[in-house]
Parts: C-alpha cells; sequence; structure tokens
C-alpha cells in the first residue's frame, strides 16, 4: 500500500512543520516575557535608575488609569488619525505625481534633479516651515506625515511604470489605443504589485512624520506626550506613549499586509 | 493591383552619440490575400518593417501605401502578432481577446459570441473565464491569434509568433494559423529566422541582409507548396529544392564567421 505509506510520510512533515512553529513562537514569547520581567526586576532592584527608566507596573498602572480618565484614548484618536490620513494622502499623491511625470516625458526630466534633491532632503528638517504655513494644528502635523513618503512614493511607483514591458502597450498600439488607454489598461494595473509594496513602507513613514510633528507642535497626541514627559521627568508616561505606537504601528502594519494579500489575490 | 507597397523606405535609429541605419531602401509590394514571409539574421531589420506597417513606428523617409493611401491616413485595422503571447495577466482570456474591441470602444454581444466562437475554432473549449496563468504556452499563442483576428484586420503582421514555443507546438499552430489565413482570405507579413517555416507558409520570401537592413532576394514559392498545409509541404519534393537555394543565398550573404 504505497498510498498509505506516502500519507503517512506526508503527516510526518506536518507534524515536523508544527513543532518547527511551537518552538519559534515559544522563543518569542520568552523574549517578550524575559524584556518586561528584566525590565521590572532590574528597576525594583534599582540596577536602573526607576525614576529614569520606570518599570512596566509603573507604565501599566498609569495606562490603566489614564485610559479609565479618558486623556490617553483622546491622545491617541489624534495620533491614528493624522498618521491614517498622512498615510492615505502621501501615498495618494506619490502615485498621481508618477503619473503625471509618466505622462510627459518632458515634465519628468524637469522635474528630476528637483525630485533627487527632494529625495535626499530629510523631511523632517521641514518641519518648522510647514508649521509656520499651515498653523501649529493638527492640519500641519497630517502634512509632515504625507510629505515624508510622497517623494519616495512618486519615484518608486514612477520607476515602476516605466519598467512595464513595452510590448503590452504596442499590442494596445496595435488596436489604435491611445496613450490614456495605455496607461489605464497595461501600466496602471501591471504596477499595483509596485503600488501596494510602497504602502507597507509608507506606513513606518507616516508614523515618523507624525510623531516628529508632535514634537514640533506639542499640543496633544502620543508623541506629545513624549516630549511632554520627558520635559517633566516623567518616563513612565514616555514608556506608555512608546507603547501604544508600538501596537498601533504594528497593528497598521498588519492590516496592510492583510490588504496587500487581498489586493493581490483579486488583482491579478 | 496592390494592397501593400513600401516604396524605397528608410529607417534610422537614433542613440544619444551615434545612429544606425536599419533599414535601406526597402521596396516591394503585397497583393491582397498574399502570404509573405520576410526572412533574415537578426539585426535586419525584419520586425522594424512591421512596426512601420503598423504605424507604431515611423520610418525617416520614403512611402508606405496601403490600398494606395498613406499608412498614417489608412482606417484600415491592422493585427500584430508578437513573439509571446502578451496577455494580460490579470485579465481573464476573454477580456483578453476583446481587447481590442474595447479599445475601440465596439463591444457588443456579438462580438462576444465571434470571441466564443474563435476561440472554439482555435480548440480552446470553456477557457473565457481563465486567467492566462492556467493556460499552457501554445494556448496562450493561439488566445493572442484569436485577439488578433477579433477586430476583422486587413492585414496581419507576424512578428516571429512560433518561436517562443516548442517544436512540436510551433508544427501545429503553423498549420491552424496558415488554415485559418486562408479560410479568412487574409493577407499577412510573417517575420521569421526559420527557412522550413517561411518555405511551408507563405507565398512568397522576401530574404534580406543585414547591415544595413535591405531586400537580398526574392523568392517565389511553387504553387505546389502554397496550397498545401505546412507540415504536408515539408515532404514535398520542391520543398528541399527551394530550401537549398534558400540556404546558399542566406549563406553568401553572410560573412564567414562560423
Amino acid at each position: 500500500m504505497p498510498i498509505k505509506e506516502d500519507s503517512h510520510i506526508f503527516e510526518k512533515h506536518q507534524q515536523r512543520l508544527k513543532r518547527e512553529k511551537r518552538v519559534v513562537m515559544g522563543w518569542q514569547v520568552f523574549i517578550l516575557v524575559g524584556f518586561f520581567g528584566l525590565w521590572e526586576l532590574a528597576s525594583r532592584e534599582n540596577w536602573i535608575d526607576p525614576l529614569l527608566f520606570s518599570s512596566p507596573s509603573k507604565v501599566y498602572n498609569l495606562l490603566i488609569q489614564k485610559f479609565s480618565d479618558g486623556s490617553m484614548i483622546s491622545h491617541t484618536f489624534v495620533t491614528l488619525f493624522e498618521t491614517l490620513l498622512g498615510f492615505i494622502i502621501g501615498t495618494l499623491l506619490g502615485i498621481v505625481l508618477a503619473s503625471l511625470l509618466w505622462s510627459s516625458s518632458r515634465f519628468s526630466k524637469i522635474a528630476d534633479p528637483y525630485l533627487v534633491i527632494l529625495n535626499a532632503m530629510p523631511k523632517v528638517a521641514l518641519g518648522p516651515i510647514i508649521i509656520v504655513a499651515l498653523g501649529p494644528g493638527y492640519i500641519s502635523i497630517i502634512a509632515m506625515g504625507a510629505i515624508i513618503s510622497v517623494i519616495i512614493t512618486t519615484i518608486v511607483v514612477y520607476t515602476g511604470f516605466r519598467e512595464v514591458d513595452p510590448n503590452y502597450e504596442k499590442v494596445l498600439l496595435s488596436f489604435g489605443a491611445t496613450r490614456w488607454q495605455c496607461f489605464k489598461s497595461a501600466v496602471f494595473p501591471a504596477n499595483l504589485p509596485v503600488m501596494i509594496s510602497t504602502l507597507k513602507v509608507n506606513v513606518g513613514l507616516s508614523w515618523v512624520g507624525v510623531i516628529v510633528g508632535e514634537f514640533l507642535v506639542s499640543k496633544e497626541g502620543l508623541g506629545y506626550l513624549i516630549v511632554y514627559g520627558f520635559q517633566v521627568f516623567d518616563f513612565s508616561l514616555v514608556m506608555s506613549a512608546l507603547i501604544l505606537i508600538a501596537i498601533f504601528a504594528a497593528i497598521m502594519y498588519k492590516v496592510v499586509e492583510r490588504l496587500e494579500k487581498w489586493l493581490i489575490k483579486h488583482t491579478t | 493591383m496592390s494592397f501593400l507597397t513600401l516604396e524605397n523606405v528608410t529607417h534610422h535609429y537614433f542613440t544619444k552619440n551615434n545612429y544606425t541605419k536599419a533599414l535601406e531602401d526597402i521596396s516591394f509590394s503585397i497583393k491582397e490575400g498574399e502570404f509573405v514571409s520576410l526572412l533574415g539574421p537578426s539585426g535586419c531589420g525584419k520586425s522594424t518593417i512591421l512596426s512601420i506597417v503598423s504605424g507604431i513606428m515611423k520610418h525617416t523617409s520614403g512611402k508606405v501605401l496601403l490600398e494606395n493611401k498613406p499608412i498614417t491616413e489608412s482606417e484600415l485595422a491592422i493585427g500584430y502578432m508578437l513573439q509571446q503571447d502578451y496577455l494580460f495577466p490579470w485579465k481573464t482570456i476573454l477580456d483578453n481577446v476583446l481587447l481590442g474591441p474595447i479599445i475601440q470602444d465596439n463591444v457588443d454581444s456579438d462580438r462576444i459570441n465571434k470571441a466564443k466562437e474563435l476561440l472554439q475554432e482555435v480548440g480552446l473549449k470553456d477557457v473565457e473565464d481563465k486567467y492566462p496563468s492556467a493556460l499552457s504556452g501554445g494556448m496562450r499563442q493561439r488566445v493572442a491569434l484569436v485577439r488578433t483576428l477579433i477586430t476583422d484586420p486587413k492585414i496581419l503582421l507576424l512578428d516571429e509568433p512560433f518561436s517562443a514555443l516548442d517544436y512540436q507546438t510551433k508544427l501545429k499552430l503553423e498549420d491552424l494559423v496558415f488554415k485559418l489565413l486562408h479560410a479568412y482570405q487574409k493577407t499577412a507579413i510573417l517575420v521569421t529566422h526559420d527557412i522550413g517555416e517561411a518555405i511551408a507558409m507563405s507565398d512568397r520570401i522576401i530574404l534580406m541582409s543585414a547591415n544595413p537592413g535591405s531586400i537580398a532576394k526574392i523568392f517565389e514559392v511553387p504553387i505546389e507548396l502554397r496550397n498545401e498545409m505546412p507540415f504536408l509541404a515539408r515532404r514535398h519534393p520542391k520543398y528541399q529544392s527551394l530550401f537549398d537555394k534558400v540556404w546558399e543565398e542566406l549563406n553568401k550573404n553572410e560573412p564567414q564567421t562560423v
């Protein structure tokens, strides 16, 4: 009975995979627990200055307290809102700009040196100018979140547009397609995977832009809590803001990853 | 009356620091319903001629006339088949086939039915809703053939459409294309570097030489071979003698490097 034998080997293979997964999970949990445990211990035994480095239990208590009085919820909400909007605006604007560059080769030649400079420039350095121009409010912060990802999106997507096999265009041209039709039916859809992969990069970038924006504007949000906690020497506050940022950035990344899988499944 | 005429067509390719003459003084004409092959070594400008005839590329000098009108003014549909199928991977087979009608904005139920009929005719059943990745190379090239025929082109430009296929599939597709083009009485230009393919499929062979691309000699394929299916034509006694003549001529033009 070779079939039964084969299925037996397959079962063994599956068991091996499962065991491997459990080992990896085990290590991951161990590192997490170990980190927080060591931090707590070090803080209690005064190996590190508890005033400077706080401790997990203090951070936990602070989070519970701030969430129950509602103040943390509003800060978290503001930051999430700014990051999401900055991320969406930056990505869409980048794709629109890339499309414009593709539509006119003269425009793209003219824009080339400026794109290089803008790309090389650290965008957060523009923060003060943006705040002066748009006012010290959430609009400036959203602009920071968007501006940090827009140029790199433009460059990556435009490069993708240009790398589409010209033979697809040749097929379309032989049917008398216009340039716009070529873009719509070949160049743009062929680049969906590239655009989706820029989404993942932009999630991280938007967080950087928004947090720096909140540092500068210093009114509300998780970035403001970090700066404020630093100024009043409340490092439990700094740490709790950091932990919230880590959690929400990870969630956003996972959501984009899901979106990527779904889009690739439904567009290719 | 000639259907397609090229008169003293010359074409240059420009690069930043240099230019090359891809075609020099190309003149020939094709009658309606005729099947002509452009045969020659790589780099002799065969494909450039197709790009010019299709209107995708503009020649530097000379005249290209389709039914006595300059190619740029002609409204006649042209079918272009490339070396690979270039089916759009994100579109279903039916949407791929209807690409031309979609571009020209004349999709109706008649077209859709015609697309399905043509797919059946090339031996593809129940594939309309599949994606190109589910099909083999030969099947995909058949879909590309249907995509080319759906707009009912008056002239077909075949740019080495069989060169990327395995030998067996290639022979079968040659027969299929031959049968279809004769059934619908299409005019066709086939670009190839396969001497056997050129002899088996065409009425006339235009032999080209490279540097710059020009016409070396024109061979008439004997009437006995013209009427045979490509697969059978290869067995015909006259096939070998024409093959030898073309071979000799090709070698004459080629510097002895091998």
